[in-house]
């Protein structure tokens, strides 16, 4: 099976005669810096055209809505959940603390693609989150009430507690032993691990997922590419450098089916252009 | 004073597959159409353009194309004995919002309904007798037969430049395709799609079981095609974004990529987005439709007055409306009386996942309707003497959905976090496979659709309230499947194996599928049904309601085939006859 798709597949595919495959430039990454733990995200170099918009440089991260104290306890929880260990980083190490923070200050945090309205009631399993509770407002009460049980019961944060017994306090969140009255444990503390995955293997332009971890451990390429040619390489490993959005936004260089890709649907959409007049 | 607007022949209410279709039709047929879209306009150029039309967070996890339950949601319960609550997140279904609706993110698996289920009822009293069926079973038959439906079917098809292969042609049994299927006139529009690894163990290993796999029938197409309307789709890329995705490549059957580009430039037929329709308007005798009321997009209110009025929203939106509208009686679980409202069903399921050590199946691969299926458990294609239930499913092996937040299966008794976690994720990420059923839902008298007492919409209207659980049919069958996936799945020697049965009970928590019906359920006799089998509506001739709220049940398979081809049978119907002589059309 080859690895190359012929000028005629190509023609084919697109169903338009007039295609021939451009090879991105290549550009540059700088770092940017990052809070403490966190490793830095890659940016493009210089790219923008004379009085385009400039790059990010070097404008430090900050976290936007997580206090100080409140970071602390995020970037050790998330680094128990996904542990930096033999195969590989692990949640701090991928900003996934970052990722979070940036989470609960826009939409998600705020619920502002939820059913708002009242009565607030206890409802079935089966009938879902009927918390009157926005996201951002469980993570604060959440936090706050963990730390009050590692106060409690080893009159010390959670941050500075042993790994083995983050775990611990972690796994009591998670069973339903430890007890909130004012925000469901178990509720904070499944939000907490679904955001933390998703902030593991989300696209890096989130600010989580940093220099692609969650989906080098997998081996996941990343955003689409073109695979027609590649589906039936049967029980062939496949391996890329992962792309990311900005990767191919940017025009960094990337896997030759990422490129076929992108190249592939600008040319599906200048022919709509052209559909469309 | 609202403002009114000029009247037309036809209003849309929503804009997706079925407004998509009666507009092009009706507009051809010379009548004047406007389309009311409560959602977006978007186009694949520029809104679904690489590379961030492929961002997982965005789009399949924080529902980027789907209806927004802040403006709009519905309530649900399990029974009548709770109290529903709002679905405050979209999660077990996602309805779409904005041009194309649902069409847009769907997968894309595209079939005809077997003959057999359209004589549901009445086929399963004849072989199995009357008490298979249950006391509180109501599925019917459907009113039409599938000979009806097969040239509509047909058409959707090349509509869509459906890819896949026969198995049933001119009365002629080919294997490679589903030999179940109905019989069909011709093959195709196009070829399968190349199917995966996994697909080739599964196909083998069913086949050495003696049963039919066929690569199942796909929107996503295996290579560019003109269709019928000389609209140009291009060819399936295999990038593994399609559901909850919208396609870059020109290359899934939708609104956008078979009928906007001509309906765009037809001058009969007018688009209007962003525009919310609150309720139908009758006149003073209560049988005929004067039209509808909306908000346009700053939310002031507009009368568009209408000879005809079409449902064409979602199945659940469309039933919103009639109840809003007062059209037709609301169904009484408590009396079985009423009809809006009654029978709506869903999809049940039974899942396996699958363990192997050390293979590359390269799940991020593939589309979202790339499947390998078989068919041999499905409707009435198994003889269900003493199974004490009636209907199944289709069972299908896909790839092209594995994309990481939603998709790194572990063992059962791995721990759901930590190093073990982790170290499972790499482990099995590219090294498993699932298969799965997309099986019946019957009609039962308990469950139905009604307007909530308590919860309001963004427009103070009254939320819709989903009364739902599963009845003794998709439970009794996923019992019996388990014991067959039990051996499918060791027939593929995985290192181990989980099989996950139906729920105990329905839950709007966890993706399911967004395959729900009835509702406003057809039929040929206005005391079973909402609609006749031309989609209007009993009591009010002129208002026709389309969509997958016409289902009397669920079938074991994807809608949209049949939806797609129940529209162009209405569209049929309404440009040779009913512009002649408007009435009900028998």
């Amino acid at each position: 099976m080859s690895d190359h798709v012929s000028r005629k597949d190509f023609v084919a595919i697109i169903g338009t005669a007039t295609a021939a495959v451009a090879v991105p430039t290549a550009a540059g990454a700088a770092a940017v810096p990052a809070p403490a733990g966190m490793a830095p995200m890659e940016m493009a170099a210089n790219t923008a055209q004379p009085g385009g918009m400039a790059p990010l440089g070097n404008e430090p991260e900050a976290y936007t809505y997580f206090t100080e104290p409140e970071a602390t306890f995020i970037e050790a929880a998330v680094e128990r959940l996904i542990p930096t260990d033999d195969h590989g980083p692990g949640a701090r190490s991928a900003g996934v603390a970052f990722f979070i923070d940036q989470q609960l200050l826009g939409a998600f945090g705020t619920a502002a693609k939820t059913y708002r309205g009242g009565p607030w009631g206890v409802g079935t399993p089966m009938q879902g989150y009927q918390l009157r509770q926005t996201p951002a407002e469980v993570y604060r009460q959440g936090i706050a009430a963990t730390e009050a049980y590692c106060n409690k019961t080893y009159q010390s944060r959670f941050a500075e507690l042993t790994a083995a017994q983050q775990d611990d306090v972690l796994k009591g969140l998670d069973a339903g032993t430890i007890k909130f009255d004012i925000v469901p444990a178990k509720t904070f503390f499944e939000m907490l691990l679904q955001n933390t995955v998703e902030g593991f293997f989300a696209d890096p332009q989130y600010g989580g997922n940093r220099n692609k971890a969650g989906w080098k451990l997998i081996g996941f390429p990343g955003v689409a590419a073109y695979y027609a040619d590649k589906i039936t390489d049967y029980n062939k490993a496949y391996n890329v450098t992962p792309v990311s959005i900005a990767d191919v936004q940017q025009g960094l260089p990337v896997a030759e089916g990422h490129q076929l890709m992108h190249h592939m649907a600008m040319e599906n959409a200048k022919r709509l252009d052209e559909v469309n007049q | 004073m609202p403002k009114t607007m000029k009247p037309v022949d036809a209003v849309m209410i929503g804009v997706g597959w079925t407004g998509g279709i009666l507009a092009r039709e009706l507009t051809k047929a010379g009548l004047n159409v406007v389309g009311l879209e409560r959602g977006d306009f978007r186009n694949t150029n520029p809104d679904f353009l690489t590379p961030g039309v492929h961002d997982e967070l965005a789009y399949a996890v924080r529902n980027k194309l789907f209806q927004n339950p802040a403006r709009d949601a519905l309530s649900f319960r399990n029974n009548v004995r709770e109290t529903a609550l709002p679905i405050r997140q979209f999660s077990s279904f996602l309805p779409g919002d904005g041009l194309g609706g649902a069409g847009v993110h769907w997968n894309g698996l595209t079939w005809r309904f077997l003959e057999s289920e359209f004589k549901l009822r009445s086929n399963s009293i004849a072989k199995y007798g009357a008490a298979v069926l249950g006391e509180d079973c109501t599925s019917q038959d459907w009113g039409i037969t599938y000979a009806d439906l097969e040239p509509h079917y047909d058409r959707f098809e090349y509509l869509c430049g459906i890819s896949g292969k026969a198995g049933h042609l001119n009365g002629k049994k080919i294997a490679g395709g589903n030999v179940f299927e109905g019989s069909r006139k011709r093959e195709y529009p196009n070829p399968p799609l190349k199917h995966s690894y996994s697909q080739e163990m599964f196909r083998k290993a069913m086949s050495d079981a003696g049963l039919h796999p066929f690569i199942a029938p796909s929107a996503n197409t295996s290579q560019a095609y003109k269709n019928t309307e000389g609209v140009q789709m291009g060819a399936c890329a295999y990038c593994g974004f399609c559901e909850r995705f919208s396609c870059e490549m020109s290359a899934k059957g939708s609104l956008q990529t078979t009928l906007l580009p001509i309906l765009l430039k037809e001058p009969k037929f007018e688009l209007r987005t962003n525009s919310h329709v609150l309720k139908i308007n009758v006149d003073s005798t209560g049988k005929k439709a004067t039209g509808v009321t909306y908000l346009d997009p700053s939310g002031n209110e507009v009368v568009q007055p209408a000879d005809m009025v079409f449902l064409t929203a979602f199945s659940l939106n469309n039933v919103h409306l009639l109840l809003l509208s007062g059209i037709g009686k609301p169904y009484d679980p408590a009396t079985g009386t009423g009809i809006i409202g009654k029978n709506y069903t869903y999809q049940a399921g039974t899942q396996a996942t699958l363990f192997y050590e050390g293979k590359h199946f390269n799940q991020y691969m593939g589309a979202g309707s790339l499947s390998m299926g078989i068919d041999d458990y499905n409707g009435d294609n198994f003889d269900h003497s003493g199974l004490d239930f009636i209907g199944g499913g289709v069972i299908i092996q896909s790839t092209g959905s594995a994309r990481p937040i939603l998709y790194h299966p572990v063992p059962k008794g791995t721990p759901r976090w930590g190093a073990a976690w982790k170290a499972a994720v790499a482990k099995y990420y590219n090294s498993s496979l699932g298969f799965n059923a997309i099986a019946s839902s019957q009609a039962y008298r308990g469950n139905y659709l009604d307007l909530d007492p308590t919860y309001k919409n963004e427009q103070g209207q009254p939320l819709m309230r989903m009364t739902f659980d599963w009845g003794k049919h998709e439970r009794k069958y996923s019992d019996w499947l388990l014991g067959r996936f039990d051996t499918m799945a060791k027939s593929l020697n995985p290192q181990s194996y989980t099989l996950n049965a139906l729920s105990e009970h329905n839950s709007v928590v966890g993706y399911q599928s967004t395959h729900n019906n009835g509702g406003a359920i057809m039929g040929t006799d206005p005391a079973h049904s909402a609609v006749n089998t031309y989609m209007q509506v009993w009591d009010v001739p002129n208002v026709f309601s389309m969509g997958a709220s016409a289902f009397p049940q669920n079938a074991g398979y994807n809608p949209t085939g049949t939806v797609g081809a129940l529209a162009y049978r209405t569209a049929e119907a309404v440009t040779k006859r009913y512009i002649k002589n408007p009435g009900l059309l028998t």
